[in-house]
């Protein structure tokens, strides 16, 4: 996402505040700045935008790029040295210093080094964040270290005690700002009034759940052909803001149960949006084909894990007769509902127990029944709990969803709900 | 012309405030560190006497600026026959004895560097420097080495380059000066026997003693400009004046006062003081030429905000919601943990029966919000197994919260278009 035109909409202080801080580049620079502010608040645009105006002497690193501490200071040394020949080995922080000092004496003019993505910095060697706090005092150059990173500067503290930067909070859009700022990103022959109005529209659909600018003008921009399809199609004109509205209305909703989730691809989703609403949306994902018998052994995992075993005999056995409901059977405490809690671990015995009972017909106990666990294992469908050396007792847990067991008994014609306790 | 001039203070007074020029005057309760310091190393120089000592004090309260006062005052003692070799080693810096030791070679200039390379294996090297550094008499020159952040290399391993410093320094041949500097009160714990025994044990202990009324001098102290620093030029002096005119007043502005109060309640220290005069005179230029109470007011706003009300004040509602549930959670089960499962039980309480905006979203779509808050680090697991191949679902993990129920309560006051339902509803205490 670049904005390479000058005009930072909604981020004029914020260009103002640098501007001040970078002023006077022959004086002495700040020692260390730190920017925070949620993802997609424009800080590392707003940043580059500044010292490129400025033409200042600068180099932003990504942190999460340099994953090694050796990738990290090579490429600030490189964008720093103006011949390529020298530096092709720099692991550790002596070296780095030993070598800045030595491209930058030459100059008096302040440099700025940017981390972005400052926050993986803290999981690597210890030392290394404190170091480039200090890098000012060390080098004893003019130089000025930035760090710009969603999280606040409460969670960078250490064991060891690191120098505070100046810190700049960048806030949060406003509604009207992001109005402003997906406008502003358009190309300028679109109709900036009929694209705001749109706008607004998408953000009072989508404000609620998603702040972030970054999926809104993914939505902004998917949905924006459905919208003008009536237009191109002559039905409407661009006035008629109602008839609009309703035609896009139901690809907004159906888009609301999707935010983030990019089932499909931008591609297949459009192609999915232009076909008449009645045909049902496929779930690509999460179809996976079991065996028959696998299918029942995995029915009855969750069954073992999610009903506890008193009540086993309950579902299980045929002609039980009715339980007894007195009053502390009455009273299903909600906090020990297993689907709050998450899945209890069960022996094998007992999961081969229920699965005789809910299969019809008889079925021979072979190895092949028995193989098909260890193959649902491998499939984290179930995971195997305690020691591998047990056994002849082995527990498992069935960690698959709600969701999930219930579109696998459907193919079986197998009615789970009625087995499971928390919902009878 | 006041362009310039006000050019040439802002430039005196951000290096001051930068840390790259000695302060014109130490702080008096260094009065008797200083001399101590300067005593001992005298005594190296001139009486080839070896010695080590640490100075303890918490950070930024002026322990390498006294260092460096002190030693370039011996140096430039016309008396001293002998210069005095300086060896500047850093714990940030030299992470490794391996590292430490070429960097000794290379400061020293010894005969196997040339230029930055050090030659030979770190065997080899320990042993050519040791030999040097034996070798010596009375005659030989002095060698300070300081180490800054010694409890650093404390932590390298057996501590080897320690104790063949402080060995040498005990041994008496060549005058040696061992000087540490660290934060750490308890750094005499993290010395091994060994060297702890070869070690003078002379400890000198900095801490700040400000009263209020020395902060405020301090605060004059930075920014106030001695005629002495320039050439003496009339257009100068009249500049000064003014300049100095208006710090002494600004000293005695109400509003200052109070947010110099504020901040010394919090820390003592210099470092404080620096942060928050940074933002007003960067900011000075023509149109703005003398530091006001206002601005002075601005920087302390942005230096006393609660980082997390401001990432509190940009989640979305249903992050926000979210928030609330989990904070719900936390009172009912008395800070027990929760999980995912839990969290949106009770979030689905609120928005079917009570609230008339929220729609049911999609439990994936929430699952979304609760993995974003993940990333923000309002939450975290209870247990550090880490959510990646660990027996537990994502969606089971035991999180706790980490926003503070005043803080929450506060941050939806201010939270920009909050509905009223979402509001009533973190302020009653159970749905």
């Amino acid at each position: 996402m670049s904005v390479e035109e000058v005009g930072l909409p909604a981020r004029q202080k914020q260009v103002q505040q640098l501007t001040t801080l970078f002023h006077h580049p022959s004086h002495s620079a700040v020692p260390s700045i730190f920017i925070y502010g949620h993802s997609s608040t424009g800080k590392s645009v707003t940043l580059s935008h500044v010292l490129k105006t400025r033409k200042l002497t600068h180099v932003i690193v990504n942190c999460v790029e340099c994953y090694t501490t050796s990738l990290l200071f090579l490429e600030v040394l490189r964008s720093f040295s103006s011949n390529e020949e020298s530096i092709w080995k720099c692991d550790n922080m002596n070296d780095f210093v030993r070598n800045l000092r030595k491209i930058l004496s030459k100059s008096e003019e302040a440099v700025y080094i940017v981390f972005d993505k400052a926050e993986s910095l803290r999981d690597r060697n210890v030392n290394i964040l404190p170091a480039i706090m200090n890098l000012q005092e060390l080098t004893s150059c003019n130089l000025c270290v930035i760090l710009v990173s969603e999280l606040p500067w409460e969670k960078f503290y250490n064991g060891i005690g690191i120098r505070d930067p100046f810190i700049i909070f960048f806030p949060d859009y406003t509604k009207e700002e992001l109005v402003e700022v997906l406008c502003h990103l358009q190309s300028p022959d679109t109709d900036l009034d009929f694209y705001r109005h749109y706008v607004t529209m998408v953000l009072a659909v989508f404000f609620l759940a998603c702040r972030d600018l970054r999926e809104l003008r993914h939505l902004a921009e998917m949905n924006f052909s459905i919208y003008k399809e009536p237009i191109e199609k002559g039905v409407a004109t661009v006035n008629d803001k109602h008839k609009l509205w309703k035609n896009l209305e139901p690809h907004l909703r159906s888009a609301l149960q999707k935010l983030y989730m990019r089932e499909v691809s931008s591609d297949e989703w459009e192609k999915l949006q232009s076909k008449s609403s009645e045909t049902a949306l496929v779930k690509r994902q999460n179809i996976v084909e079991l065996p028959f018998y696998s299918k029942f052994i995995l029915i009855s995992a969750y069954l073992a894990s999610y009903n506890p075993a008193k009540t086993d005999r309950r579902f299980f056995v045929k002609n039980a007769g009715k339980m007894k409901r007195t009053a502390h059977s009455m009273k299903k405490d909600e906090k020990k509902s297993a689907h709050l809690r998450g899945p209890h671990a069960f022996p094998l015995d007992r999961m081969m127990a229920i699965f005789y009972s809910i299969v019809d017909g008889r079925v021979p106990p072979t190895a092949n029944i028995f193989a098909q666990i260890s193959s649902l294992v491998s499939l984290r469908f179930l995971s195997q709990i305690g020691h591998e050396d047990q056994i002849d007792s082995p527990r498992y847990k069935c960690i698959v969803s709600l969701e999930f067991i219930t579109n696998i008994a459907k193919t079986v014609n197998f009615e789970i709900i009625r087995y499971l306790f928390d919902f009878v | 012309m006041t362009g310039t001039l006000l050019v040439q203070a802002q430039d005196i007074v951000k290096r001051r405030l930068c840390g790259n020029s000695l302060p014109v005057q130490l702080f008096s309760n260094l009065q008797s560190a200083e001399t101590d310091i300067y005593n001992l190393l005298k005594r190296t120089v001139e009486y080839a006497e070896s010695n080590s000592l640490l100075i303890i004090g918490p950070k930024s309260c002026g322990k390498s600026t006294l260092i460096k006062k002190v030693v370039s005052r011996v140096k430039k003692n016309e008396n001293a026959t002998k210069n005095l070799l300086v060896v500047n080693l850093n714990g940030y810096m030299q992470t490794d004895d391996r590292i430490a030791l070429d960097e000794i070679t290379r400061q020293l200039q010894l005969e196997n560097t040339i230029g930055d390379k050090v030659f030979g294996s770190f065997a080899e090297t320990l042993s050519f420097l040791l030999q040097a550094l034996r070798t010596g008499s009375n005659e030989s020159q002095p060698i300070l080495f300081l180490l800054e952040e010694f409890d650093l290399f404390a932590q390298h391993k057996n501590q080897t380059l320690l104790y063949n410093l402080f060995d040498i320094a005990q041994a008496g041949l060549t005058p040696l000066a061992v000087i540490g500097v660290t934060c750490r009160i308890d750094v005499m714990e993290l010395l091994e026997k060994r060297v702890k025994s070869r070690f003078s044990h002379r400890q000198i202990f900095i801490c700040n003693t400000w009263t209020f009324k020395e902060y405020v001098g301090a605060f004059k102290d930075c920014l106030q400009i001695k005629v002495e620093e320039k050439k003496k030029k009339a257009k100068w002096k009249i500049f000064l004046a003014k300049w100095n005119k208006n710090i002494d007043m600004l000293s005695e502005d109400l509003t200052v006062l109070e947010i110099l109060e504020k901040q010394f309640l919090i820390s003592q220290g210099l470092s404080g003081l620096q942060k928050l005069l940074m933002y007003p005179v960067w900011l000075l230029s023509n149109q703005h030429p003398l530091i006001t109470p206002a601005d002075i007011e601005e920087s302390a706003k942005s230096l006393f905000a609660d980082s997390k009300a401001n990432i509190l004040h940009g989640v979305s509602v249903l992050e926000l919601c979210l928030i609330i549930s989990m904070n719900h959670l936390m009172i009912i089960h008395d800070n027990q943990p929760f999980n995912f499962h839990m969290v949106y039980n009770e979030f689905l309480k609120f928005s079917q029966k009570k609230s008339h905006i929220l729609h049911n979203y999609s439990k994936a779509v929430v699952l979304k919000a609760f993995e974003h808050l993940i990333e923000l680090e309002l939450l975290k697991t209870r247990d550090h197994s880490g959510i990646g191949i660990s027996k537990i679902q994502k969606e089971y993990q035991p999180m706790v919260l980490l926003v503070e129920n005043s803080q929450l309560l506060e941050a939806i006051g201010k939270y920009p278009g909050c509905p009223t339902d979402v509001k009533q509803w973190a302020q009653s205490s159970i749905v």
